[in-house]
């Protein structure tokens, strides 16, 4: 569960967000809109621990067992590790033989889960937008996350695309009761796969029911 | 050639000073922090100068200015975009700094040239044996910070989403640079240090994509290089310094080529 009490965010004088009450549930599927600007990275980098919050309290069950899938890293052309090399950034190091090869075991699975076996062996810098996305999306499983934060991940793919790694996201949620917060500006998605969506507005965050968004809480 | 006692010190220092700068070189390429390692190395040479002002070693004036710097530069910013402007305000500082200390000091051109080139003549075995033990101490570092230093290296997003305290890596990082610019400059010279901690990690990332991989080629590369260079100076009494450069960037375009063509087909 993660939970914000009265949670507040300044830079310098500048309020991104004041006095925020929010709940989310193990196991759920939320979005997270909001105009450019309105707090929504924010509070992932405070949710990561990359950000101070300024006052009030938020609360995590599973502390550091986050998985992060942004939109962009910073991968080139001449990027060097295959898809399956960078998944494996994310084991821990171990010179137990039963836990390598439990690791082994796992980085297979996930392959598989995530339809990259067939491409672990593809320099991650010559993949496309949608097999990176996938080999993000991968890397973060091998931590067993039990929150994944897909931030504005699917904004740069084909429809097709973004479908095929949302299916796999909805799939991890319903299967593995992974907790997700989808952070996007795509209201079809938002409205396709989530129930409700957390609105950042006005400096504050109010729950809403997917029906009730509209193109306008976007721009 | 091995009868002579000086190349066989040249030898073993440069093999320990090659599997370092091999192995940090793969996490300079990927740091982006080519432009750092080559002002360290200019900071260097301020350090030796210092040293021979003073009456204490060169490498031991090249430690302690290289430390300071990169610890500097890590303080003031760890984020890249801050961290060139940084670099660039330090470098010319301790630059000014080195041509000070030299035209103060009694001691000939030649001895600033042997800093700024590098010699395989001037190792003593008392030199080989600092280069070694700080050699081992840079590798045993970066093997005990493996693991958290090739993620943070080889994709900083996810390391910092990860929990790991990438500042405190930087900072480790920034130290084990500090003396391999060190001791690689003590054969290779201040001036060309860089090309080993940079180019035979640059040409590893077009042949191989695993980071065990890349340290294997990297230090296969960087002691090819050396043994080469060294041995090639003996016979024809040029420097070696010569010998390294153009073996590593001969290498490196063999390696772009050998990236292009695959690409190609």
């Amino acid at each position: 569960m993660i939970e914000a009490k009265n949670l507040t965010k300044k830079f310098g004088k500048q309020v991104v967000f004041k006095d925020v009450n929010f709940k989310i549930d193990d196991g759920e599927f939320v979005s997270i809109v909001g105009r450019n600007g309105a707090g929504k990275s924010t509070l992932v980098k405070i949710l990561m621990g990359l950000e101070k919050k300024t006052s009030g309290e938020i609360e995590m069950d599973h502390q550091g067992r986050i998985g992060y899938v942004p939109q962009f890293r910073n991968i080139d052309l001449d990027y060097p590790l295959n898809i399956e090399q960078f998944m494996r950034l994310n084991l821990k190091f171990t010179l137990n033989p039963q836990k390598r090869r439990k690791n082994n075991e796992n980085v297979q699975a996930i392959l598989k889960q995530t339809n990259l076996l067939d491409l672990k062996d593809r320099p991650l810098g010559l993949a496309s937008g949608g097999e990176k996305q996938k080999a993000y999306l991968a890397q973060a499983l091998v931590g067993r996350p039990q929150v994944l934060i897909l931030d504005e991940s699917t904004a740069s793919l084909d429809v097709d695309v973004k479908v095929q790694l949302m299916d796999l996201v909805q799939k991890l949620n319903q299967e593995h009761g992974l907790t997700v917060l989808f952070i996007t500006h795509d209201s079809d998605l938002t409205k396709r796969y989530t129930k409700r969506a957390l609105l950042f507005e006005d400096h504050s965050v109010e729950s809403i029911g997917v029906d009730e968004i509209s193109e306008d809480m976007f721009e | 050639m091995f009868g002579y006692e000086f190349m066989r010190e040249a030898f073993i220092a440069s093999t320990f000073i090659a599997i370092t700068a091999g192995i940090v070189g793969v996490f300079v390429v990927s740091r982006n922090m080519s432009f750092l390692s080559h002002t360290l190395s200019e900071i260097g040479f301020a350090g030796a100068s210092f040293g021979i002002l003073i009456g204490i070693s060169p490498l031991a004036g090249m430690i302690l200015f290289t430390l300071i710097s990169s610890i500097a530069v890590g303080s003031l910013s760890t984020e890249s975009s801050r961290r060139e402007a940084s670099i660039s305000a330090i470098s010319s500082l301790f630059i000014g700094l080195g041509i000070l200390f030299l035209s103060l000091s009694s001691e000939s051109s030649s001895y600033a040239t042997n800093i700024l080139f590098g010699s395989i003549v001037g190792i003593s075995s008392t030199e080989v044996h600092q280069l070694m033990i700080l050699a081992i101490f840079v590798i045993v570092v970066l093997f005990i910070c493996y693991k958290p230093l090739a993620f943070d290296s080889f994709d900083h997003i996810g390391a910092q989403a990860s929990g790991l305290n990438t500042r405190m890596l930087s900072v480790v990082f920034l130290i084990t640079l500090a003396l391999s610019v060190s001791i690689g400059a003590q054969i290779v010279g201040s001036l060309l240090v860089f090309v080993l901690l940079t180019l035979p990690g640059a040409t590893a990332r077009y042949l191989v994509h695993s980071v065990p991989k890349l340290l294997m080629v990297s230090v296969g590369l960087s002691l090819a290089g050396v043994w080469l260079g060294l041995y090639l100076a003996f016979v024809t009494n040029w420097p070696v310094t010569f010998f390294i450069s153009a073996f590593e960037v001969i290498a490196y375009f063999i390696g772009l080529s050998y990236k292009n063509w695959k690409l190609s087909h």
